[in-house]
């Protein structure tokens, strides 16, 4: 089964630490225990979602500025 | 004036959309909420007598759209439109587009917004009025060698602020010639960034400053100001406990603030309810202008328990053109108020945010509660983490905390981790009972207090 991260917290995903930056992590990218995949905002503050698990073949399941649900899956990997 | 059958447009959420809600109503109104998809179930859409979804949740897709904002208002046939605080209430390509769709919008003009927007404009036309400013650059600042001859001349520590700032945004703090040379162009790059403009000027620095800010009616031609409030207690320079009056003014002081801010509020011919913000430096005895904000504030309720004006009544009057009903003779001041900021927030884990579901309420006896709360009520996380606000009344000072002390103690909400908490450590302690606390002194009151999560 695809391991999956979850976001920690209700709130809005977001891919990229500024609209003009690039993405912490590119879709089909590998990821290592503590890298930070995203924000969560949560009533004005943000909050890094950071992977607790390793992988490969990152997919994200949620895009960019959307609303997420505590316990959403943000991404799936290998 | 009569504004019975008048419709109102709320552009607004939370405990403030509620709070204009029960105005209008008192008035006679229509209510018509806007509202985004994550609101459908918020107070204030209960409470209406009609709703319309302004779009997703993300603030930006809807109560910060102002095309679709002004199109559901119009859409509505409302008369005018109530656009609260935050969001767009100091926007002035929104006042502009209300009124060119051929609605009141229930504030100044959108030259007052704007100019009253720019800190350096703000502050000019402070100095104008002969308002008291707090020695710095007159203007803006060109570049590093500028910055160190004003230095010179108002000594450090100065601030360095973002001409399109604001709310505590975009300040650094420069000790000596050298800070000044590396922060400069820091605060530059950063403000241009930021706000798209990286005009910056320079203050001196206030030793022991309190926050104190006046309250003004203004019809255009004619202003009153209805005293003062003190909220030094501020957490990363958001207020979380206000006062009404001031209790580290004297009365001649008290005199002087307050007829200066009338002063200025006439000068730009102010339109509504307005308040404008200054540090008081106690030593000195001496205000210094910040700036002021076109719109009703957060805090407006500690202002209305002293003086019994209904602030958001006024300004909606005011608004569909009837002439200030108030002389200054007739805003008289009666005891003591306070207000506290109950933010669903954890103040035993770093103010960690906490939406959630709100169980079984106990509003404390003899206080007002202006909130957006029910038992039940989900609360969206989209939004700032405010959720209402608890105010209560005293003959005095003394009398007013040991008010809220017990107001406290009896609140009781389930199913939220609140600020709370916070409220009851800090009404106990010795210096804010004093009255001595100075806007630096929560946050290093907090470096040393744990707060029980209780």
């Amino acid at each position: 089964m695809a391991k999956q991260i979850q976001s920690p917290l209700p709130g809005t995903f977001y891919r990229k630490p500024a609209p003009e930056e690039p993405n912490f992590v590119e879709d089909g990218a590998s990821i290592t225990v503590g890298d930070t995949i995203g924000l969560v905002e949560v009533m004005k503050t943000f909050h890094e979602v950071k992977a607790e698990v390793a992988g490969n073949n990152a997919r994200f399941q949620i895009e960019n500025e959307a609303p997420v649900m505590a316990g959403a899956v943000l991404l799936e990997m290998d | 004036m009569d504004l019975t059958g008048k419709s109102l447009f709320i552009a607004n959420r939370g405990e403030i959309a509620v709070r204009v809600n029960r105005a209008a109503k008192a008035l006679g109104m229509t209510v018509i909420q806007g509202h985004s998809e994550a609101d459908a179930d918020m107070l204030a859409v209960q409470l209406a007598d009609s709703a319309i979804e302004l779009g997703p949740p993300a603030a930006n897709k809807s109560y910060l759209d102002i095309p679709r904002v002004v199109a559901a208002a119009r859409e509505a046939g409302a008369d005018a439109v109530h656009p609260g605080y935050g969001f767009l209430a100091e926007n002035a390509g929104f006042a502009a587009a209300v009124e060119t769709a051929g609605m009141i919008f229930v504030g100044p003009t959108a030259g007052t917004i704007s100019r009253m927007g720019d800190k350096v404009a703000a502050r000019e036309a402070a100095i104008d009025a002969k308002v008291p400013t707090s020695p710095g650059s007159d203007g803006r600042i060109e570049g590093v060698e500028e910055g160190l001859k004003v230095a010179a001349n108002i000594g450090y520590p100065l601030m360095i602020k973002a001409a399109a700032g604001g709310g505590g945004r975009g300040i650094r703090v420069a000790e000596t010639d050298d800070d000044l040379r590396k922060l400069i162009p820091q605060a530059q790059s950063e403000a241009a960034a930021a706000f798209g403009d990286g005009g910056l000027y320079i203050e001196r620095m206030v030793r022991n400053a309190r926050h104190v800010e006046v309250q003004i009616l203004g019809d255009g031609s004619r202003a009153v100001h209805l005293f003062e409030r003190e909220c030094s207690l501020q957490r990363r320079r958001q207020k979380v406990w206000e006062e009404a009056p001031a209790a580290c003014l004297s009365d001649a002081s008290r005199a002087r603030i307050c007829e200066a801010s009338v002063r200025m509020a006439e000068a730009v011919n102010y339109r509504g309810a307005g308040t404008l913000e200054f540090l008081y430096e106690p030593a000195r005895d001496e205000f210094y202008f910040m700036e002021m904000n076109t719109r009703i504030q957060v805090e407006h309720p500690v202002t209305e328990m002293i003086t019994g004006v209904d602030l958001v009544q006024e300004m909606i009057r005011i608004a569909f053109g009837e002439p200030l009903r108030l002389a200054q003779d007739d805003v008289t001041m009666d005891g003591h108020a306070i207000e506290v900021r109950v933010n669903a927030e954890d103040p035993s884990n770093n103010f960690m945010p906490f939406p959630g579901i709100v169980g079984a309420m106990t509003v404390p006896e003899n206080t007002r509660f202006d909130t957006m709360l029910y038992e039940g009520y989900v609360i969206p996380p989209f939004y700032d983490s405010l959720l209402g606000k608890l105010i209560v009344h005293g003959a005095d000072r003394d009398a007013a905390m040991d008010a809220m002390q017990t107001a406290l103690d009896d609140f009781r909400i389930e199913g939220l981790k609140t600020t709370l908490p916070l409220f009851r450590a800090l009404v106990r302690d010795a210096d804010i009972r004093a009255g001595e606390a100075t806007t630096s002194y929560l946050e290093t009151w907090l470096e040393s207090h744990e707060i029980d999560a209780a």
